[in-house]
């Protein structure tokens, strides 16, 4: 049951502002969403801390295919009459598990995921227009909606969402060195392989959760802006981690406040403040390589300029 | 007092199925001994390394680190590898490299800590690389990474260092520059070097032995024992020339088109 049926606050025939941004009626509005509130800001920690990595490997196409293949098996769970959230885990964590044994390699990756990403998309589209129920239920499923979050629902975000965190911080290490340096990881002895897997499932509970909030097509804006804003404009391997954290809760936590009293999906409200802070820390970030990461000294070595210097003398 | 060489082969040898890639190898690398290991490709280097790293079990012989069998992520191995392209935008610092080859195989997130920072500071320092500690690695030239890479390496402190052709793609310059440095660090940390290359100029004024890998067999001994037309000829099975150059620069000259193998000075 959404939000809007509870509480009706704006309609179609409103002008097109007044549907996007409402704040009749807030204070019951918020009272209602509290569990959406929690949801929202847990999922902005797993995926600021997810995308750390999903940045590092380099594996923002992943997500999206592992996304797309999360709402078919979400769109089935709907025409079967089974849990949608059930459905959608077993559909990120099969996509997440063949693109990892198939495409160890990023090209081998790459076109796994091309393979199945316009095939759970067509399923996903088939079980839903077999579906006969309400056309808002189909529609969120790809582009988001404040659901009202039951007690259940809620428990069940949050311990995939501990999973995943718990499970990360465990393997954070060699995941990362893994992730950035990959040959002298396996010369070190870092099981590569086996945690490559183990992150395609983390990645796949993740996608899961968010599919939850912002729907399918928009998974990227918690998973890959936020980390990728971060890394603009720090390298520190605590910083990131922390910055990427703070915009993808901002994100999602704020794109549900202004969500709610619109009558429009949630998605562009998360999608547009990621977005804007991605932005931001472009232009932050910009402004801090052009001055040189860090100050060198002149003298040292001549010459030591860098082969593939990274920003031109302006 | 006696201790067990840093890397000791006895009759070591590997083979995949019917192929024998090198066999019957018997090597003892001395503590701050520079070996230098060479061979066409295919002849088996990546393999010896791998070995050494404990990645792959021989299928002849023993392998000896500090007297122990090699294992799998042994503290005392270092490993330096080719300079890779790294992209700018990876967040991940020099320093960050370096404590990765410290503590980057355990478990958790890691506390890091004064004593930690001031590990990886003494050993940016030790490699000339303390100027560019906090600079992100995608940033920093093949030369400046590779420094950096020999700090990583360095980080266990390894009897023995491998060095997987960490001159490739490196200008003349920084070649020297990597080398000299390699060579100071087996005097100051007594690392034994264990150097894999397909170019014998640069390393030949630091190279106490060369371990010369070839399809008709292998040879050990000083680089004037091995590297010779006579010697060549006959680990190739085919005619080979060495040819040396006023500037004491080796050209190895194979007569086989396919075989052949020369080392260009550069």
């Amino acid at each position: 049951m959404s939000v809007q049926t509870l509480v009706h606050v704006a309609t179609a025939s409103d002008p097109w502002w007044e549907r996007m941004f409402s704040f009749d009626n807030y204070g019951a509005l918020l009272a209602l969403v509290h569990n959406s509130l929690l949801a929202g800001a847990v999922l902005g920690l797993v995926g600021g801390l997810v995308g750390v990595f999903v940045m590092q490997r380099d594996m923002a196409f992943a997500v999206h295919g592992i996304s797309e293949l999360s709402f078919a098996g979400a769109a089935a769970a709907l025409l079967f009459g089974l849990d949608v959230a059930a459905g959608s885990v077993a559909g990120s964590l099969l996509a997440a598990i063949v693109i990892g044994l198939l495409g160890s390699r990023a090209r081998d990756r790459s076109s796994i995921i091309g393979v199945l990403m316009p095939f759970g998309l067509g399923l996903g589209v088939l079980f839903l227009a077999l579906y006969p129920g309400r056309a808002a239920n189909k529609f969120g499923l790809l582009t988001g909606q404040i659901v009202a979050v039951d007690d259940t629902r809620l428990s069940w975000l949050l311990s995939i969402s501990a999973v995943v965190v718990v499970s990360l911080l465990v393997i954070w290490r060699p995941l990362t060195f893994a992730s950035v340096d990959p040959d002298v990881a396996a010369a070190r002895g870092v099981p590569t392989r086996a945690l490559s897997l183990v992150f395609m499932l983390l990645l796949g509970l993740a996608v899961a959760l968010a599919v939850q909030v912002v729907g399918a097509l928009l998974v990227l804006s918690l998973l890959i802006t936020p980390a990728a804003a971060a890394t603009r404009v720090s390298a520190s391997p605590l910083v990131v981690p922390l910055l990427s954290v703070l915009f993808a809760v901002v994100s999602a936590v704020g794109g549900i406040l202004l969500a709610l009293g619109g009558n429009v999906p949630i998605s562009p409200y998360v999608t547009t403040i990621s977005f804007v802070i991605y932005v931001v820390c472009r232009v932050v970030g910009r402004r801090r390589s052009r001055r040189g990461w860090v100050h060198r000294p002149a003298s040292g070595t001549p010459g030591a300029r860098t082969e593939e210097a990274a920003e031109p003398v302006v | 007092m006696t201790s067990a060489a840093p890397l000791a082969l006895q009759g070591a040898g590997l083979s995949y199925g019917p192929r024998t890639v090198w066999s019957g190898v018997d090597l003892e690398v001395g503590r701050g001994e520079f070996l230098t290991v060479l061979g066409p490709n295919g002849s088996g280097k990546t393999s010896l390394l791998q070995t050494i790293l404990g990645l792959q079990p021989l299928t002849a012989g023993r392998l000896s680190i500090l007297g122990r069998p090699a294992h799998r992520g042994s503290r005392d191995v270092g490993y330096v590898p080719q300079q890779r392209r790294i992209d700018p935008v990876t967040p991940i610092r020099a320093r960050d490299l370096v404590r990765l080859g410290i503590d980057g195989d355990r478990w958790g997130v890691g506390r890091g800590g004064r004593a930690l920072r001031a590990t990886v500071d003494a050993l940016l320092d030790s490699v000339g690389a303390a100027a560019y500690a906090d600079v992100p690695v995608g940033l920093l030239s093949g030369g400046e990474q590779q420094r950096v890479r020999i700090a990583q390496a360095l980080g266990t402190r390894p009897a023995v260092l491998l060095c997987d052709e960490p001159l490739l793609s490196l200008d003349l310059r920084h070649q020297h520059e990597v080398t000299a440095l390699i060579d100071r660090t087996r005097t100051t940390t007594g690392a034994a070097v264990v150097f894999v290359t397909h170019e014998i100029n640069p390393v030949l004024p630091y190279t106490d032995r060369v371990l010369y890998l070839a399809p008709a067999g292998h040879a050990v001994g000083t680089p004037d024992e091995v590297l010779t037309s006579d010697k060549l000829t006959a680990l190739y099975g085919t005619p080979v020339e060495v040819v040396r150059t006023r500037g004491d620069r080796v050209l190895i000259v194979g007569g086989d088109e396919h075989s052949h193998h020369v080392e260009e000075a550069s």
